[in-house]
């Protein structure tokens, strides 16, 4: 167990060096940053002391190095919009896309863990049709399109739900159904396919010669075994829908960590954009390691080497 | 001694289909493949037609006629059977024009990615070994990148055109194939038949071509138009973020992001074009699920 | 005198895309406790289904039928699945064909074990640890107490076999249905867990149900043999005179494809049986074993061939006269 940690470790430290990498060349990809940074209508003279402020007349390694170590201290530069260093800036926000995420989670899982477990074990029936259905349409919804479709329902029409802002939790409602819809037919499709495996599996059957009864049969036997892969994507899909609040919190303004790299990115702050994209790459980075551990200790064959 | 009444079987005959008869069996019992099939020849057919079918110019803006409304409306006209935009412009002209873009964005990104993933994953999962620890690191990597953000970042920094937006779609999105193609490839590496060919003194690419693909090719096909979908639901996002297909392209995702000024008032200038794109999209992702149902039957029935 | 288990015209239908597959029809056996009965027959002739129909554990696209299907007096037929429930592991236990998905790969050994006691008896978790301890011992597994703790997945196949042993042992069953028990085990670990099972079923005194397709296995340990064949009962005698005196020419094959010591010459090849089984689907129309049958005549086309009983433990289903039912299946062979 602890060997595998280790090695787990020791690969995702790897990834991340690699991710601060890639994030730091992400905004060099349009040529020289200085043109961006010094605005449109910028003279020769202003891009040459924008290119001298920020140091980007070093070599790139340097460069690289510089914000790299910054980073570690948690210094991530200058913002040239908000004149404030980027890490005061971002622990607000990101606590509420922190929020969202955990609430779209949430409720992503308490949809499709048990319609998984209900289309598996009752197979072809209504209820299986239902979780298929609910899946295959979930794939297809263009997220921002099914945020505006909720906006226009529940907000407008039905007046349930505030449709725009971050102030209270009835803010939360809408973009978490939005959200959490987006990881739902990945959750329901693995909980319904590791269901249908373990169910036809042979212990499942060495349970029931056993005399046990159907209910510890499915919660002790069978739904531990299923839910293990559901863990692993459980991370990645958090991941991909902190990434996704780009767009739920853009259609719902919501004011967290997505709306403010849309606004990063729409006026070329660079600094801010590299430090989101660096920080997203990072917590998926932590929440796979995370979810390896877990997965570790739920599957003995893996933590019992 | 044996009379031929003996010889026979002890059961009534019946006859088993054969393989082609079987899978021929599946496919128009599968509705699901079938209705994808059907979505996708109609946006397809529009698509390659939209110059004859589009009743009026999809560019052309006339002021004095913004915000039509659609012909169920009390107040709609046949001239404009989907209204007009905030510019004048005829909605149902957009839309034919729209699925034009929709359909080359996913196409064309979907077959850059192919080309990368597929070649990793094959490269990963047959030869194995450092191939394999590299290949793989690489996807651990993309997949830590956030797709949508690092497109909007990309292509808002070095600027949105069709091209541009399809290569970058492309050079994201190949993750799922190289995932898929590695893990399909290293159950095959060992069959029989890989290595009867092996034995047989043929060249790795002539194994790889010959032996292993056609092998592959079925999960190769479910894949890419998992991420045909995928690539047009990005490109909708980017667009209607407004750092994905410039205006005045009619991209769908861009007609929804015009749209949404004026969606209080008239909801159907974002429900149109949101509907065409899901259709789209389901149409796509159940024809995907129906060659995998079809082609490997011990799936989901 | 009265029997563990009764079974009289068992009938076991699979509803698949072709059609209704008969896979098992008019079965009849009985049982008494410290008896061995052997179900033989060639895989998917629907031994291992019997077993399952017995249990109530058959799949879903399966439909059970019996005339008879009585254990301890009571009548199974109409036993809702709670009360097949409390039976099953208690009153009767199976131990299936070794796999590393046998048991649990989440649990412990003990965890597993425990639990078929607890299952059925209020009993503190202490004594089922106990119990699991001594029957570990008891299969012949050092150090029982620390393997208690192990996770199957750290054991070998014959250790999980023997765990598996144990474990249908748990509750003190009357009757064990040992399903191609040692099918999947090396040849050593083989006659290791027959033996095992053998003092295990005299020592507790069981009824047990032995499904092999190895005659070899039914040779050491069975008093009784019932040969199946495409879903029906063939023959079935006690094991010496089978061995003896095998009456139907299906019989008389299978003993033909194995070499037995003293009878089989060195060269000399071994018999095999032409054609493939038919698929059960349909009416059947005379013998079912007619279309590879040497010795098959226009009757057997034309006439349902019913069981011949030629004593309450012997009896076998052929038109031919015991007298004449012999063929040597090892010249078959020859006149190809």
């Amino acid at each position: 167990m602890l060997h595998y940690t280790c090695k787990r470790i020791a690969l995702a430290l790897l990834v991340a060096i690699t991710v601060s990498f890639l994030s730091f060349m992400l905004v060099r990809v349009s040529g020289d940053p200085a043109y961006a940074l010094a605005g449109e209508n910028a003279t020769a003279k202003e891009i040459a002391f924008v290119r001298e402020k920020y140091g980007l007349d070093r070599p790139i390694m340097v460069q690289y190095l510089d914000w790299a170590l910054k980073a570690l201290h948690g210094d991530l530069g200058q913002s040239p919009y908000f004149r404030e260093n980027v890490s005061a800036i971002i622990g607000h926000r990101l606590k509420v896309t922190m929020t969202l995420g955990a609430s779209a989670l949430l409720f992503a899982l308490t949809l499709s863990i048990p319609l998984g477990v209900l289309a598996a074990i009752r197979p072809n029936t209504w209820i299986d049709r239902v979780a298929l259905g609910i899946s295959v349409l979930g794939q297809a919804m263009p997220s921002f399109w099914f945020g505006l479709i909720l906006i226009l329902f529940f907000g407008v029409t039905l007046r349930w739900f505030p449709v725009s802002g971050s102030s209270s939790w009835r803010h939360f409602v809408l973009p978490t159904i939005a959200l959490g819809y987006y990881a739902t037919p990945a959750f329901m499709r693995l909980t319904r396919s590791g269901m249908m495996d373990v169910l036809s599996s042979d212990y499942i059957r060495t349970a029931r010669a056993k005399g046990l009864l159907s209910g510890s049969v499915l919660f002790k036997h069978a739904l531990r075994n299923a839910i293990i892969p559901v863990v692993s994507v459980v991370a990645v899909q958090l991941g991909f829908m902190l990434g996704g609040s780009v767009v739920i919190e853009s259609v719902f303004a919501v004011n967290g960590f997505g709306l403010l790299a849309y606004e990063s990115i729409a006026r070329a702050d660079l600094p801010m954009v590299q430090a989101i994209v660096l920080i997203l790459s990072l917590i998926y980075v932590l929440l796979t390691l995370f979810a390896d551990v877990l997965n570790a200790l739920l599957d003995p064959r893996i933590r019992v080497a | 001694m044996d009379s031929k009444k003996n010889s026979s079987s002890p059961f009534p005959a019946i006859s088993f289909p054969t393989p082609g008869q079987m899978m021929w069996r599946r496919t128009i019992h599968h509705w699901g493949f079938l209705l994808g099939a059907g979505i996708l020849a109609v946006i397809l057919v529009v698509a390659l037609l939209a110059p004859y079918l589009a009743p009026c110019d999809p560019y052309h803006q006339d002021l004095a006629h913004r915000l039509i409304n659609p012909i169920w409306h009390a107040d709609g006209t046949w001239k404009h059977p989907l209204g007009t935009d905030g510019l004048g412009r005829d909605y149902l002209s957009r839309l034919l024009y729209g699925a034009r873009i929709s359909l080359l964005i996913g196409f064309a990104a979907m077959s850059i990615s192919a080309v990368i993933g597929a070649s990793m994953g094959v490269a990963a999962g047959y030869f194995g070994g450092r191939v394999d620890v590299v290949v793989s690191f690489l996807i651990t990597t993309r997949l830590a990148l956030p797709v949508i953000l690092v497109a909007l970042a990309v292509v808002a920094l070095v600027g949105g055109s069709l091209p541009m937006v399809i290569t970058v779609l492309g050079l994201l999105i190949w993750d799922r194939f190289a995932v898929v193609m590695r893990s399909t490839t290293q159950q095959l590496r060992s069959a029989d038949y890989i290595n009867a060919a092996k034995a047989t003194g043929c060249s790795t690419m002539r194994i790889i071509f010959g032996e292993l693909l056609p092998n592959i090719l079925n999960n190769l096909i479910v894949v890419a138009t998992l991420e045909m979908a995928r690539a047009i639901l990005l490109e909708a996002a980017l667009s209607f973020l407004g750092m994905g297909v410039q205006p005045p392209l009619p991209s769908w995702g861009l007609m929804i992001s015009e749209g949404k000024e004026f969606m209080f008032f008239t909801p159907w200038l974002i429900v149109i074009p949101g509907t065409v794109l899901f259709m789209l999209v389901l149409a796509i992702n159940l024809l995907g699920d129906g060659i995998r149902d079809i082609t490997a039957p011990e799936g989901r029935s | 005198m009265s029997h563990l288990l009764e079974v009289k015209d068992l009938q076991v239908d699979l509803a698949i895309p072709a059609g209704i597959l008969n896979a098992v029809r008019n079965v009849s056996f009985s049982l008494s406790r410290g008896e061995t009965l052997a179900l033989v027959g060639e895989s998917g002739c629907g031994k291992s289904l019997t077993a399952m129909a017995i249990m109530n554990l058959l799949p879903g696209q399966a439909r059970r039928q019996a005339a008879v299907l009585s254990f301890e007096g009571d009548d199974l037929r109409h036993f809702s699945q709670k009360q097949m429930a409390d039976i099953r592991g208690r009153q009767m236990a199976m131990i299936f064909q070794e796999s590393m998905m046998l048991l649990n790969p989440c649990y412990t050994i003990g965890n597993q074990l425990e639990e078929a006691l607890l299952r059925h008896q209020k009993v503190p978790r202490r004594q089922a640890r106990d119990r699991a301890v001594y029957l570990l011992e008891k299969v012949g597994i050092t150090a029982a107490g620390s393997r208690l703790k192990q996770y199957p997945h750290q054991l070998s196949g014959g250790l999980r076999q023997r765990v598996m042993i144990s474990m249908a042992l748990m509750c003190g069953p009357a009757l064990i249905i040992a399903d191609e028990p040692t099918t999947a085990l090396d040849v050593t670990i083989q006659a290791q867990i027959l033996s095992l099972l053998a003092d295990l079923q005299q020592e507790f005194n069981m009824g047990m149900i032995m499904i092999t397709h190895d005659l070899g296995v039914v040779s050491r340990i069975a008093e009784q043999v019932v040969v199946m064949y495409c879903g029906q009962i063939i023959e079935s005698a006690p094991t010496r005179e089978l061995f003896s005196r095998p009456l139907h020419p299906y019989t008389q094959g299978l003993l033909a494809c194995i070499p037995i010591p003293g009878r089989s010459k060195r060269g000399q090849h071994l018999g095999s049986i032409p054609g493939t089984v038919p698929t059960p689907i349909g009416r059947l129309q005379g013998c079912i074993f007619r279309n590879r049958c040497p010795l098959a005549m226009e009757a057997c086309a034309e006439q349902t061939v019913i069981l011949q009983e030629i004593d309450d433990r012997r009896s076998y289903r052929c038109l031919l006269s015991p007298d004449r039912a012999g063929y040597n299946w090892l010249e078959y062979d020859e006149h190809e």
